[in-house]
């Protein structure tokens, strides 16, 4: 295994007498994409949130990139917040601001960028999440929310993240964009070298975008594992979770991505 | 990794006499941003027919390989020696379709185009004020005749939040206001040997004028802006969409009871305003200038015509009917970003304290005999 990026260690989460996780130690490692599932209220965003620094565990220790994030000091978070990107499920895009301005944003408050290289860094970005040029004048409430998740991904790759959170990528969107964002997902993992952390529902997405997952139920981590391991997990909940439908859609998955390997292999080997 | 190698740049000769410039460290945006003015320096004195040599820069990025691209003219430049890797990195900005830069018109309107819009903005405004008086108007209407469908439970809530809840700040403010009126008085009142009109100035100037017009802007502020920012994030949030999919019309079911709600709490916290008030100046007469409870008390009817109070209270009827709409009108026409909801509170509030002022200009107008001395 290449080296951790994130670690969890003995991690607890309490609202009053409520217990949301229990004892919960997770690590992330470098390069790979790790899914968060569970449960509706089995506390996923919160566990996100306490990876990103939004929210500090009630006991136990995060570590991302090496350092403590909920000990250390602001400039410290300040500096790890720039080595990170976060997709926030509505997308959160700054309503005020019209998309350019939204993507261009977190470049501009780097304070070292001149306009002419943050123009064309934003434009890049929007053109890798598939907006048109045009649509940078727009404002956020004139966009569908399959443009919104978009924008919001690239201003969430504006400052060449190293780690990416995408908390429900796909949730609201129609099959077909659904599809083409998870399309987006893996290119940009292909060729950004980038570690991906995600909460999600969707089978498609799962399946198509992690390495790893992690499942919460019951406060508690119940198994962490490679895709096919878990989905032949006999827990109850996890089979409930993804069922007999899951196993054969991974099976097909893997038949066509051999297929695909094979064909981008052909050329070189004849 | 979390260790990042300064991004360098040194240029060599080769032994053929041919100019290379070598890279190395991270090209990438967290180690650039530090040192991009530098950098862009170096880049700029480089000559073009210069060979690149990237094969030990360590990390590289969109910034770092945008910042090299847009030094070699946004094509390859020639020689250049790179890792794969990097390669694929630039031949993604080579596909990349020349954006034409976005322009964006700033240009300052003229004072003539700022009068015109502002004069737009004042008829689009009073157009739609009027438009959901109508509404309003009707709206109270088919609860006349369908007395079950009253929403006596959103309008008591609405009497508890603008009514109730505003008696602490309408006393402390009708206090001070009373003491404050009663003190300057009494001194002027003095030196004429009038003291005992203190009551009657007291009686007509609080009962009449300053108590209901304190309360309404004290109301404007405080209900007026909670008003508006509940209808604009309801607004925001499509609640009002669903309302309407429901066949509840927002109308109805938000602003007709807040404006009954208003309408019925406004004289209430004037009457206490005024209560207030007057023993507010009542403690101050006493003080300054001797006068007892039981004259002033005795002489405040006497003094003060009753016209004055209904004078004063129904002004206040008008006052809340006016304040719950025009809340409602800005809070129905906040767009949904958040910088409009911030635009609609401020100009709900600055147009219903106005309109307090305003109308209360108008009463004293056409009711200047009404409550004097016969």
């Amino acid at each position: 295994m290449s080296e951790p990026v994130i670690e969890i260690e003995g991690l607890w989460t309490r609202y009053g007498e409520q217990i949301v996780h229990r004892d919960i130690s997770l690590t992330v490692y470098r390069g790979e994409a790790l899914s968060l599932v569970g449960g509706s209220g089995s506390g996923k965003t919160t566990l996100l949130r306490e990876m990103i620094g939004l929210q500090a565990p009630s006991q136990g220790t995060v570590h991302v990139f090496g350092e403590e994030l909920h000990t250390g000091s602001l400039e410290q978070l300040r500096r790890q917040r720039r080595r990170w990107g976060v997709l926030f499920q509505e997308g959160a895009l700054f309503s005020a601001l019209n998309v350019y301005d939204n993507v261009a944003l977190p470049l501009r408050e780097l304070k070292t960028v001149d306009e002419g290289l943050i123009a064309d860094l934003v434009c890049l970005k929007l053109g890798m999440v598939g907006i048109e040029p045009q649509d940078g004048e727009k404002m956020p409430a004139e966009l569908s929310g399959g443009m919104v998740k978009r924008v919001a991904l690239a201003r969430a790759l504006a400052l060449e993240p190293e780690l990416l959170f995408l908390d429900e990528p796909t949730a609201g969107l129609d099959p077909d964009r659904s599809a083409s964002l998870v399309q987006l997902l893996c290119n940009l993992r292909r060729n950004l070298d980038i570690t991906v952390v995600m909460v999600s529902h969707d089978l498609d997405t799962l399946l198509e975008l992690s390495d790893r997952i992690a499942v919460l139920y019951d406060q508690r981590l119940i198994a962490v594992g490679p895709v096919e391991e878990i989905i032949r997990n006999d827990h109850p909940f996890i089979r409930d979770f993804f069922g007999e439908h899951a196993r054969r859609e991974f099976e097909a998955l893997q038949c066509t991505r051999a297929e695909a390997e094979a064909r981008r292999v052909e050329p070189v080997a004849g | 990794m979390n260790e990042l190698e300064a991004p360098t740049l040194r240029t060599q000769t080769a032994p053929d006499g041919a100019t290379w410039v070598e890279l190395t460290g991270d090209w990438n945006l967290r180690s650039l941003s530090p040192r991009l003015r530098r950098l862009r320096e170096q880049l700029e004195g480089i000559a073009d027919t210069a060979g690149w040599d990237l094969c030990r820069v360590s990390a590289l990025d969109h910034a770092g390989a945008l910042l090299l691209w847009r030094a070699w003219g946004r094509h390859w430049a020639d020689p250049v020696r790179l890792r794969p890797e990097h390669r694929r990195l630039f031949e993604h900005l080579a596909q990349a379709p020349e954006v034409a830069r976005l322009h964006r018109e700033t240009r300052r309107p003229s004072p003539l185009e700022l009068l015109g819009y502002h004069v737009l903005s004042l008829i689009d405004n009073i157009g739609g004020l009027l438009d959901l008086l109508g509404r309003a108007a009707l709206g109270a209407l088919l609860y006349v005749r369908h007395a079950r469908r009253i929403p006596w439970v959103q309008i008591s809530a609405n009497i508890y939040h603008t009514g109730t809840q505003a008696l602490a700040i309408t006393a402390l403010v009708g206090l001070l206001v009373g003491v404050v009126l009663s003190y300057l008085s009494a001194q002027q009142l003095r030196t004429f040997g009038a003291d005992i009109y203190i009551v009657n100035l007291l009686g007509v100037a609080i009962i009449r004028e300053l108590g209901p017009v304190l309360a309404a802007i004290l109301v404007a502020g405080r209900s007026g802006s909670a008003m508006t920012a509940q209808l604009g994030v309801m607004r925001v949030t499509q609640e009002l969409d669903a309302m309407m999919v429901m066949g509840i019309s927002p109308t109805l079911r938000l602003v007709v009871p807040k404006m009954i709600a208003l309408g019925i709490a406004m004289p209430l916290i004037i009457l206490w305003t005024d209560a207030v008030s007057l023993i507010g100046g009542m403690v101050a007469a006493h003080a300054k200038l001797g006068i007892t409870y039981h004259y002033f008390l005795v002489n405040l009817p006497q003094s003060v015509p009753i016209a004055n109070l209904w004078l004063g209270l129904s002004k206040g009827v008008v006052f809340g009917l006016f304040i719950a709409l025009i809340a409602c009108h800005f809070g129905l026409r906040v767009k949904p970003n958040a910088i409009s909801l911030g635009e609609g509170t401020t100009a709900s509030v600055v147009t219903s304290i106005t309109a307090v002022i305003l109308i209360d200009a108008m009463f004293a107008v056409m009711f200047s005999d009404v409550g004097s001395f016969q």
